[in-house]
């Protein structure tokens, strides 16, 4: 079996994978796969469970549990390839998809990209806008204060 | 003591029938859909993943619409459907300074770098009822700023207020402790409980019990003089290790209300004066929680911060971590509804062997008075 060449760029796509929309991944994988699901072996399949998350006193001081919450866990073989995916939610079907991706990610250079392209690409794509939108919400309720100058001419 | 009484089978079932024909309610009217829960009903939501302790919305929907409507209800029912998952490990810590803030507002500083942003906030609001709600008026969407060219971090990353404080020493750090702080899930709390588990425990804990005892925190039981120092909500990443893998990988995106307070200073002949803290972090949208929260933490610290004990309830971590959890509360106090009929019968027999006795003695003083 062959290992990701890069893991910060296996870090991200797997993020990206993680966090997103379950319906949307769906039609972003029927939009741009070409039955490689057909060649998919389970090595785990797909588990529901729970990560405790945890945070820090005062933001950047001791540790403590905060609470858990729900992430779905698979792993899949597609030829030499291994893909795993850790996702946040209880959607069995968002799990195998983003392990497929992530052993397409893995394979030849063609393959890699056509999913890059179609699937993880408009994925960042969008969260960013999403972002983009909610920070330009919050700024239209930034509060601006005025010094109020006394006329003393 | 609880008795077990076996028998009523048929009566339970057509109860939980008859419950389940009410939550369904008046058929003329459409069905409520937990994504109408979790989108419109958003703060419920919220609450029931906090006390609940797991982050799922679609979950504290369902268990929102199955309660109808009782939230200590549907966090029970949560707080049963994770006791069945297993659990793939734990995040790394989230780092609230790269939130991406919704909301945040200092009350010790005007003009903080970053501003302070009002957010989706009930405060201001006149709190008059709008009746245009009840007659199903649609609303206009938000206002967005004109959106400004920051390339290098998003625009709703903000600086951390306590970190100015910090600099010029105002303000005491944080103590780094263990990184594998206690789990109150996984082993039963002994007392002291130590700072993290308090965390763990009031993060969990009622809203209105520790509403309650913040409140009493500032009308003389036990002062902490608290400033809001930051009230932030927003999203943040969960980032995990995965052992497959030998990396981490952000496995989830949260959203968390986080409270941070600057309390009364100490200060001695040999350390300058300095201010404390007290810290609240909830899931999702809670920021009278968290507020509360903090208030609680800051109480909790007088023994680590050298202060006296005031017999003050909030001070006292075994009263505030023993009553805080609403599940066990409701457990105890709502289990003596159930038969007791064993119990009683042996007590109500008690008093009338009493009462027959009294009787007795008054026949027998009568007896006697007549006699003189």
């Amino acid at each position: 079996m062959k290992q990701a060449s890069d893991s910060s760029a296996r870090q991200e796509w797997m993020s990206v994978l993680a966090k997103a929309q379950p319906d949307r991944l769906l039609a972003l994988w029927q939009a741009t796969s070409r039955g490689e699901e057909q060649r998919l072996t389970w090595l785990r399949a797909p588990e529901i469970g729970t990560v405790m998350v945890q945070g820090r006193a005062g933001g950047t001081g001791e540790a403590f549990n905060l609470g858990e919450v729900s992430v779905t866990r698979c792993s899949v073989q597609i030829d030499a390839w291994v893909g795993h995916a850790y996702v946040q939610g209880r959607d069995k079907n968002k799990a195998r998809l983003a392990a497929l991706c992530d052993a397409l990610l893995q394979a030849e250079p063609e393959t890699a990209s056509r999913i890059n392209t179609g699937i993880i690409a408009p994925l960042q794509a969008e969260a960013a806008k999403r972002r983009a939108q909610t920070a330009a919400k919050a700024d239209a309720t930034k509060v601006e204060f005025y010094t109020l100058v006394r006329g003393e001419e | 003591m609880y008795v077990a009484v076996k028998g009523g089978e048929t009566a339970i079932d057509n109860a939980h029938r008859w419950l389940a024909d009410l939550r369904r309610g008046d058929r003329e009217l459409a069905p409520l859909q937990t994504e109408q829960v979790s989108e419109q009903l958003t703060l419920a939501t919220s609450r029931v993943m906090a006390e609940g302790a797991i982050y799922d919305r679609e979950l504290a929907a369902l268990a929102i619409k199955q309660a109808r409507g009782d939230l200590i209800e549907a966090i029970f029912l949560l707080r049963a459907y994770r006791t069945t998952l297993p659990r793939f490990g734990t995040s790394l810590p989230i780092d609230t300074g790269a939130m991406a803030c919704v909301r945040r507002i200092s009350a010790t500083f005007k003009d903080v770098p970053g501003g302070q942003v009002l957010g989706p906030t009930f405060d201001y609001t006149h709190r008059l009822l709008d009746f245009a709600l009840a007659a199903d008026g649609e609303v206009p969407a938000a206002l967005k700023a004109e959106q400004q060219n920051q390339a290098t971090t998003p625009p709703s990353q903000k600086p951390r207020i306590s970190d100015f404080l910090d600099e010029e020493g105002l303000l005491q750090p944080e103590p780094r402790g263990s990184e594998t702080p206690p789990d109150l899930t996984r082993e039963p709390v002994a007392f002291p409980a130590g700072r993290a588990l308090r965390l763990q425990a009031l993060t969990r804990s009622d809203e209105g019990f520790l509403l309650g005892l913040a409140y009493s925190t500032q009308r003389g039981y036990a002062r902490n003089h608290p400033f809001v120092g930051e009230l932030r909500i927003g999203l943040v990443a969960v980032e995990m290790a995965i052992p497959e893998l030998g990396f981490s990988i952000e496995i989830a995106e949260i959203e968390v209300s986080e409270c941070e307070t600057v309390n009364q200073f100490q200060g001695s002949k040999t350390q300058p004066a300095q201010f404390t803290r007290g810290y609240g972090l909830v899931f999702g949208q809670a920021e009278r929680k968290a507020i509360s929260m903090a208030l609680c933490d800051r109480a909790l610290r007088w023994e680590e911060l050298g202060e006296d004990n005031l017999g003050a309830p909030a001070q006292d971590e075994e009263f505030v971590i023993m009553h805080g959890d609403n599940i066990q509360a409701t457990g105890f106090v709502e289990h003596i509804k159930l038969p007791h009929y064993v119990d009683f019968q042996s007590e109500a027999e008690l008093v009338r062997r009493l009462r027959r006795m009294h009787a007795d003695n008054q026949d027998h003083q009568q007896t006697q008075g007549d006699d003189s």
